[in-house]
């Protein structure tokens, strides 16, 4: 899997061949086959495996008996080590699932294929908001806030255009995604 | 118990409304032979409440329509002696309807004096304590008739029926309104119904629907033999259980366009996983109009 990530998220989906991912992983293309029946399977299987694993990452800290602003900056913390020490899983998710729907069109609809990550970051929003520390709105307009600025500045580090490690940023952004969606009287 | 009951019918704070459902009974004439009222709100019966008051007859069934409150009076008695007075003399208690059950819509009116006979919303009453054994709770508003028809024709035949917490029959409160009703498939792919009396789309996730929370049998028993709240197009709204009436009705709280209550017994979690992937569909056949009304 990971080899596999590594390869798509450098090369992207339509550059990258399953000969190569069999010869990354050392094993025969034949029987690499065997496993992924076509490279758009391993594809789905990939993000599934992406969305268990960050899914699996925030229900932790949904389970953490903290205040939203504090879960906030765990999801924030986690993503972006996850971008420093993992990159080829947020370069997956960016470059390769939302950059080629096509692929991901038949057996991913809608958010099938990442259901364990946008249900927690659903079950993220819905205690914050019955906590009444979260203001109540679209689930979309908060989801898109909060996913759409860290996934923003994974591509920015990746693009090396930030001045600083990324992991400087973490408290600055935590404040502002918590500003941004704060309950107000 | 006798092969024809004998049953007294009193109202406490009360709409009426369980007696009229009643009437509606589609079998009422074959029913009327099989039971007799020694007192009736409506029906003839030989005793007049006023003398119901004085004698406190002996009965088979006391039937207790609305809601409790003891200094209530009813023909110059005070509530709590006319109830208690009968109760004693009774081989079983039907409290009749929500209001009697557990306050329901009169107790809005001064909920720190109103109960029902069995239950102030979910504390059991002192009443319930002591006529523990006596008491079969029919919580509706109103009830549907062939409910209490049941009750009846059971009592009649003395056969057991097992209740449930709330001291209501399993049989007839083992369901949920969900069960049975037509728009499952609407609740399963997640297509909601926006208007009022629309055929089609689910009344749970806009329109406030308890029909997955509430224990009934309205879409197994229909109602007047043909219909339900949510198979005419109107949301369920929980009227058999203790929390009624709940405020805003007609509208489902949401906390982040989630829904605030879940289907009963599904976890968050796994009702969200179930949500999301059916919304990530779209059913065409579920999107249009079943027919067309106006052809």
């Amino acid at each position: 899997m990971t080899k596999a990530l590594e390869l798509f998220s450098k090369e992207g989906f339509y550059q990258t061949t399953m000969p190569a991912i069999a010869l990354k992983a050392g094993m025969s293309v034949g029987n690499f086959y065997n496993y992924f029946a076509s490279k758009e399977t391993l594809a789905k299987e990939l993000i599934i495996y992406i969305a268990e694993l960050l899914g699996g990452e925030i229900r932790l800290i949904n389970e953490t008996p903290t205040g939203v602003a504090e879960k906030i900056r765990a999801i924030v913390r986690m993503y972006f080590r996850m971008a420093q020490e993992r990159p080829e899983i947020i370069e997956y998710f960016l470059r390769v699932y939302l950059s080629n729907r096509e692929v991901f069109k038949e057996g991913c609809e809608g958010m099938i294929c990442v259901t364990p990550f946008a249900t927690e970051m659903m079950i993220f929003f819905e205690e914050g908001v019955r906590s009444k520390e979260l203001r109540d709105q679209d689930f979309f307009s908060a989801f898109g806030l909060f996913m759409g600025y860290l996934g923003g500045m994974v591509f920015l580090n990746g693009e090396k255009i930030l001045p600083k490690a990324i992991n400087e940023y973490e408290e600055s952004i935590s404040e502002n995604i918590y500003q941004a969606l704060c309950y107000r009287e | 118990m006798n092969s024809v009951v004998r049953i007294v019918w009193i109202c406490g704070i009360t709409c009426n409304g369980n007696t009229h459902s009643f009437l509606n009974h589609p079998a009422l004439e074959y029913l009327l032979a099989k039971i007799h009222f020694i007192h009736h709100p409506v029906l003839p019966s030989p005793l007049s409440l006023q003398e119901v008051v004085s004698t406190l007859p002996e009965s088979d069934i006391l039937i207790f329509e609305g809601a409790y409150r003891p200094d209530f009076e009813r023909a110059g008695m005070a509530m709590e002696d006319l109830f208690t007075g009968l109760a004693d003399k009774t081989g079983m208690i039907i409290a009749l309807g929500s209001c009697a059950s557990f306050g329901g819509m009169m107790k809005q009116c001064r909920p720190e004096e109103i109960s029902g006979i069995a239950f102030d919303r979910e504390t059991p009453t002192p009443l319930l304590k002591r006529y523990r054994e006596k008491m079969v709770v029919l919580s509706g508003c109103p009830i549907h008739p062939e409910w209490l028809a049941f009750v009846l024709q059971m009592a009649a035949n003395g056969t057991p029926m097992p209740l449930d917490t709330w001291y209501r029959p399993q049989a007839l409160y083992a369901y949920l309104v969900h069960q049975g009703c037509l728009r499952g498939e609407y609740f399963e792919w997640k297509v909601d119904a926006h208007d009022f009396g629309r055929k089609e789309g689910c009344l749970f996730y806009v329109q406030g629907c308890q029909g997955p929370m509430t224990h009934a049998s309205c879409n197994k028993i229909l109602w007047n033999t043909v219909s339900s709240k949510t198979r005419a197009g109107m949301p369920c709204i929980g009227c058999t259980e203790p929390t009624f009436p709940k405020e805003r009705l007609f509208s489902t709280q949401t906390y982040m366009s989630i829904p605030a209550e879940m289907p009963l017994g599904i976890p968050k979690r796994s009702y969200l996983a179930l949500a999301g992937a059916a919304k990530s569909f779209r059913i065409k056949r579920l999107e249009e109009r079943m027919m067309d009304d106006h052809a």
